[in-house]
Formats: structure tokens, C-alpha cells, sequence
């Protein structure tokens, strides 16, 4: 995906701020963002947000061959990625100028600096005394593998990647390793303790970005800096204040003064973030002696988003029972509902006012056919006289009918509660009242009529 | 957004859809299963008694339901597809149905028609302006969609400008269309922004709840300096205000109320009138 291009309004509000000594986080000219350094489960892992900025770094180690001109050293290896989580513009699986520039930057601030004692990362020397005979893959060495992915892109990623690349040294361990004439045996941690990097001093690359042709400088410029910026100035230095290294890029011309007050300014940031690094080195190592909880999950703090929340009204509870037994007091008792259960038929009871039943729609609709015949309507005016008896049948409860499925001819549906003679009149009058009625079904033989 | 006609079934429901009466304001996860009032309140069984001859009982009127961001229809089912909270809007004429909605936290705009935008121009070629918006694609914007705009009366627009405009055309698949006219053919507030100021982006649940009717927020802004400001649907705010101080304390400002309740933010603003 493109990058999201930069307005002219945001580059124009940018220049004048920095020309008022304003930044837009509110930061003086000399001030880093927030740093936080937090640690993973295992040893070697590490997050380090710098602002908005995160780099997350990940010490591995391997022994292998070493390199045939270096036999007594060991191997170190730095490897920074921009993937596209960080950043929509970043383009997987390709070399950019900026990431061949970040690590280029990295190894030289790193490994040149002769930070990390190579040396004591031998396990078995390889002895140029031994001629060419001797087996190359008997010499053993460490590969110590650093990566770092960035996380999030909110600019100045050499010093926050810097950081955390020490950060992540720092904090490892390597397995423990024994050596008895040939053979090398590795030591699991519940064997013997691993075993931390013998590291000299502490490398961290400082940015400054001029603007102007270098009238304005501004230390640890975030991404919008980074984008109206004419040019940068990357001082790699640790506490003592010995530089590693010192890289301009952006093509604007430095003055000897410039350059050396850079390089005070540095000198103090780089004490500040190397005491917080101690520090929090430190806690961590703390926290594990004890047992406590660490890693990431410990160490992220939730933020929440109240964009949506909706404030809570606050209710007085304190009185609350006493209203609601004061309500039930006074409400009265509810009417005892007595439903008496009807019996039409046995079998087939009735309980309560009832509803409409579907069924009759149905019977109703089908005898609409079956009535078609003179001599239907007659038997039907037979039945008619006899629905008044069997109503009265019914409440006696013995009635001597007989059910059965047998006979379709005669279909009659009993409404007690209307004039029977209503129904036999017109069909078509029926089929409005049917639904509305509680009509009984009941098939039965003529015999039973009679 | 996808027009739904309603047969909402209990076959499909089983136990394990919820209602999306019940769950109103609450949050709901994607991949959710949601089912919709039911129909039968609309004809209550008073009104059953006139439809004799209906011989099937079950059939259910049609209902109007529109399926707003973060909800999708899927056969006759209805699902959640982004994480939030359920809002609901009663339809303006009567009946049931209306707008069901997921009110949830992204970064990432999606072009949507009739939205109104603040969008970057990217480049000019021939008489179509390139703007970025944030999409995933660049809108166009035709040379003639701006106010008063002809084919000798050019609109000067710049690469690098600001424009606020309205998308005609927001379509899936589909390259999005900006104007920066209304139908009657004003410019009605939008064109070309200002020079100056400062173009800032936060999320879009920010943006929805500073452009609700009864936001607070602004009026509270509003009391605090004299300003000048364009919320964009895409998350973008231009502010601009007196001085650069003034300027920047206003975007802090707005940027922060995100992460604050009603309480912490009358107590910064009561702080700032004071300074």
C-alpha cells in the first residue's frame, strides 16, 4: 500500500511550530520520547517502545563452524525487519533503502563497536597449528543471533531498534557448555544455569534531525518530523562517551560546533537511557528471583476506550428493600384466576376462555364442498336438532356416543353456545362466525343420533 | 449496507443466535448470530380474526431491516462481523424493522457513499484530481465538481491540498468518486481546505462521537478559543486556530478525549480556561 502522503498544510504548520520551538507531542527541542522496555517470558526477549514506536527483539543462539579466518570467534548476527504491521508502506519480503540503511547502521553500532566479546563465545578452538588436516566442524563456536521486529512505525526506529538490540544482549542467557578433551556436552537450564554475554559497554545511537539546512535540530524526531526533516545526524555512543559511531545522511551540510554539540547532547541522553536500561534489567532480574509474575502479559498495561461508554446515572440503593415491601404492601393481592375445565367429550377438555383454532378453518373449508347435496342439508337439519341434546349430553357427562374414525359422511360442529339453527341457514355466514367460535368437532354415526 | 426483506424463522434459531432486541448496547463478537424481532407484534391477534381464508397461519407480513456497518446478511441468517457494540434506530415512519448497527473501534476507513471526507490530492492528471483518502484505493475528483467550476474556469487545486468533499460513488471493487458540490451544485462548506492549520487523524469512533448531535465536546472546544475545524468521516480533523500554541493544544486536546470520561475532561477544560 502507498504511503499516506504528506499534506502541504501538515509540512507548513510543522516548520513554523519547530521555528517556535514547538513539537507537536508537546516535547521541548532535547526531549526523548517515553521509553519502556519490557521483557518476555524467556531470556533474550524484549519489547521497547519508544513513544508510539515498538521494536520487539529476539536473542538466539546456535553453535556452528566459525568463519575460517576468524577460528576463535564467535558469530554475530543482526537482523532488523520492517514488516507491514508496523507500517502499511512497508513492503514485505523486499530489501528498501531505509531497511538496508537501519541495518547496515545496526551491525556497525553494534558488532564494529566491539560491544559483545566475541571471544568467550568460542567453545572449541580451532588452532591454526593444526594444519589443514584437523576437521573444520571439530571447532565450535556461538552464533549469536539478534532479531528485531518493528511493531509499530512512529519514526526513529535506528534508536529505539538500537536500544533494543542491547536491551535484548543484555538480557540472555546462553546454555552452559563443558569441554573434556574433544567432546563438548551443552548443559540444559535444570542442569546448570545458563550463562549471560560478557558485554563490554552499551552502544545507543542517538538521532537528531535538522531542518533548514540545519538551523533547527531536534532530537528523537517522530515520523511527521522525520518526513519535513532535511537531514539526519545518527550518533552511536555509550556512557563513557565514546563514540561507535556517527553517520549523516540527508545531504545538508554540518558545521565542526554543530557536530560537537551533538555529540554532548548525546553524551547525556545515552547516560539517561543506559541507567533506565540497568534498571530495568535489574527489576526483571529481581522479579524472577522471587518468583513473581514477568513477561509481556505482566507488563502491558490496558488502555480503555471510553469513546463509547455512556455515564452510569448513580442510583440510591440504601432504601431500596423498604420501598419494594412498602409497594407490595399496598399493591393488592391479584385476583385468584379459577379456570374451570370443561368437558366436552371425553377425551377432549377445555380449559379457560380458549382461542381460535386453525383447525376450524380447515373443517369448515372442506364441508364448504361437501355441502353441495339436498340431502346433506336435511341430515344436517337432523343433527341440528339433536346438537341441543347432546349439549346437555355433554354436561351430564354420559353421553352415549359413539367415536369412530369409520364414517367421513357426517361431519357436524357443535357450538353450544350459539343457535343451532344458525348454521344450517347459510354456509356462507358460517365461515365468518367459525373462527370466532370454540367450534367441537365430533364425527359420529346417524345411529347415535337417533 | 445490504437491504433486507425479513422472514425471520425459529427453525433456524435453535438455542444459541440471540436476539438482537435482547442485546442492544451490549457487545457482540463476529462471527455472531443474531436473530430479529419477530414479526407477530406488528399483527396482534385481535387483527387475526379477519383473515379467514388464509389457510397457512404461519406467514409473516414483510419487515424492513437495513443492515448497517458490522452486521451482514448471510442467506436468512444475520451476522456480526466486527467487534462492538449492537445500536439500533427505529425506522422514521411507523412499523418495525430500521437500522441495526455495530458501533466498534477501527482505524481503517472504508469509503462509504455520501460520507464527507477530507482527503489529500496525490496527483493531477488531466482533468481528474487524484485524492487519497485512506481507502484502500485513491478517490477521483473531477475538475468540474467543484463550485462555479467550468471548462475555461479551472478550480486551482494543488498536489499536497486539502479537499473536503462528499463521495457519489462508493462502491465495492470500485474506484470511489468524490465531489465537492451538493446536489444543487454549492459548494455548501466543502472545496478546497485553507493553507494553514493542522491535519491530524484519530480513530473513526472518535469522529462518529464528536459529530453525534449532543456532542459536548465541541461546544466545550468551541468556548475555549476561537476555531476553525473540519472533521472528516475518514478520521482526519483539520483544526485551526489563532496561533500554533492554540493549534496544538486544540488537536492534544481532541486527540485525548478518546481515553477520557466526561469528569477528567471537564477538569482539563476548566484547567485550560484558567491558563
Amino acid at each position: 500500500m502507498k504511503e499516506t502522503p504528506l499534506s502541504n498544510c501538515e509540512r507548513r504548520f510543522l516548520l513554523r511550530a519547530i521555528e517556535e520551538k514547538k513539537r507537536l507531542d508537546g516535547r521541548q527541542t532535547y526531549d526523548y520520547r517515553n521509553i519502556k522496555i519490557s521483557f518476555g517470558t524467556d531470556y533474550g526477549c524484549c519489547i521497547v517502545e519508544l513513544g508510539k514506536t515498538r521494536v520487539l527483539g529476539q536473542v538466539s543462539c546456535e553453535l556452528v563452524a566459525p568463519k575460517l579466518n576468524r577460528a576463535t570467534e564467535g558469530i554475530l548476527f543482526f537482523n532488523l525487519e520492517l514488516s507491514q504491521m508496523a507500517a502499511p508502506s512497508f513492503e514485505p519480503g523486499r530489501q528498501s533503502d531505509l531497511l538496508v540503511k537501519l541495518n547496515r547502521l545496526l551491525e556497525r553500532c553494534l558488532r564494529n563497536s566491539k560491544c559483545i566479546d566475541t571471544e568467550s563465545l568460542c567453545v572449541v578452538a580451532g588452532e591454526k597449528s593444526r594444519g589443514l588436516n584437523s576437521d573444520p566442524c571439530a571447532y565450535q563456536v556461538w552464533q549469536i543471533r539478534v532479531d528485531l521486529h518493528l511493531l509499530n512505525h512512529d519514526g526513529n526506529i535506528i534508536d529505539a531498534a538500537s536500544i533494543a538490540a542491547i536491551v535484548a544482549l543484555c538480557h540472555f542467557r546462553r546454555p552452559d557448555v563443558s569441554v573434556q578433551g574433544e567432546e563438548v556436552t551443552l548443559y540444559t537450564p535444570e542442569e546448570r544455569d545458563p550463562v549471560a554475554l560478557s558485554i563490554h559497554h552499551m552502544p545507543i545511537c542517538v538521532s537528531f534531525a535538522f531542518f533548514q539546512q540545519g538551523t533547527y535540530l531536534l532530537v528523537d524526531p517522530n515520523e511527521r518530523e522525520e518526513r519535513v526533516m532535511d537531514g539526519l545526524l545518527v550518533i552511536a555512543m555509550n556512557k563513557h562517551r565514546e563514540i561507535c559511531t556517527i553517520q549523516s545522511s540527508g545531504g545538508i551540510m554540518l558545521l565542526k560546533d554543530q557536530v560537537l554539540r551533538c555529540s554532548k547532547i548525546a553524551g547525556v541522553k545515552v547516560a539517561e537511557i543506559t541507567e533506565l536500561i540497568q534498571k530495568a534489567l535489574e527489576n526483571d532480574q529481581k522479579v524472577r528471583k522471587e518468583g513473581g509474575k514477568f513477561g509481556f502479559a505482566e507488563s502491558i498495561a490496558n488502555q480503555r476506550i471510553t469513546t463509547f461508554k455512556m455515564e452510569k446515572a448513580p442510583i440510591d440503593t440504601s432504601d431500596v428493600e423498604e420501598k419494594a415491601e412498602e409497594i407490595i404492601a399496598e399493591a393488592e393481592p391479584p385476583s385468584e384466576v379459577v379456570s374451570k375445565p370443561v368437558l366436552w367429550t371425553s377425551g377432549t377438555a377445555q380449559i379457560g376462555e380458549g382461542v381460535e383454532n386453525s383447525w376450524g378453518d380447515l373443517e369448515d373449508s372442506e364441508k364448504d364442498e361437501d355441502e353441495g347435496g339436498s340431502d346433506e342439508a336435511v341430515i344436517l337439519d337432523k343433527m341440528k336438532m339433536d346438537t341441543g341434546v347432546e349439549v346437555s349430553d355433554i354436561g351430564s357427562q354420559d353421553a352415549p356416543i359413539v367415536l369412530s374414525d369409520s364414517e367421513e359422511e357426517e361431519m357436524i360442529i357443535l357450538e353450544p353456545d350459539k343457535n343451532p339453527k344458525k348454521i344450517s341457514t347459510q354456509t356462507s355466514a358460517k365461515q365468518e362466525k367459525a373462527p370466532i367460535k370454540k367450534p367441537v368437532k365430533r364425527r359420529k354415526k346417524k345411529r347415535t343420533a337417533n | 449496507m445490504a437491504e433486507r426483506g425479513l422472514v425471520a424463522s425459529e427453525s433456524l434459531a435453535g438455542c444459541r443466535p440471540r436476539a438482537a432486541r435482547t442485546v442492544l448496547g451490549q457487545v457482540v463478537l463476529p462471527g455472531e448470530e443474531l436473530l430479529l424481532p419477530e414479526q407477530e407484534e406488528t399483527d396482534g391477534p385481535g387483527v387475526a380474526g379477519e383473515r379467514p381464508l388464509r389457510l397457512n397461519a404461519g406467514v409473516r407480513s414483510r419487515l424492513r431491516v437495513v443492515c448497517g456497518p458490522g452486521l451482514r446478511r448471510c442467506g436468512d441468517r444475520l451476522l456480526v462481523t466486527k467487534c462492538g457494540r449492537l445500536r439500533h434506530k427505529e425506522p422514521g415512519c411507523g412499523s418495525s424493522g430500521g437500522i441495526y448497527w455495530v458501533d466498534s473501534q477501527q482505524k481503517r476507513y472504508v469509503p462509504v457513499k455520501g460520507d464527507h471526507v477530507i482527503g489529500i490530492v496525490t496527483a493531477k492528471s488531466g482533468d481528474i484530481f487524484k485524492v487519497d483518502v485512506g481507502g484502500s484505493e485513491p478517490a477521483s475528483l473531477s475538475y468540474l465538481a467543484f463550485e462555479g467550476a467550468t471548462k475555461r474556469n479551472r478550480p486551482n487545486v494543488q498536489v499536497g491540498d486539502l479537499i473536503y468533499g462528499q463521495f457519489v460513488v462508493a462502491n465495492k471493487d470500485m474506484e470511489p468518486e468524490m465531489v465537492c458540490i451538493d446536489s444543487c451544485g454549492r459548494a455548501n462548506g466543502m472545496g478546497v481546505i485553507g493553507q494553514d492549520g493542522l491535519l491530524f487523524k484519530v480513530t473513526l469512533g472518535l469522529i462518529r462521537k464528536l459529530l453525534a448531535p449532543d456532542c459536548e465536546i465541541i461546544q466545550e472546544v468551541g468556548k475555549l478559543y476561537p476555531l476553525e475545524i473540519v472533521f472528516g468521516m475518514n478520521g482526519r480533523i483539520w483544526v485551526k486556530a489563532k496561533t500554533i500554541q492554540q493549534t496544538l493544544i486544540l488537536a492534544n486536546i481532541l486527540e485525548a478525549c478518546e481515553h477520557m470520561t466526561a469528569d477528567q475532561r471537564k477538569q482539563i477544560f476548566a484547567r485550560l480556561a484558567e491558563s
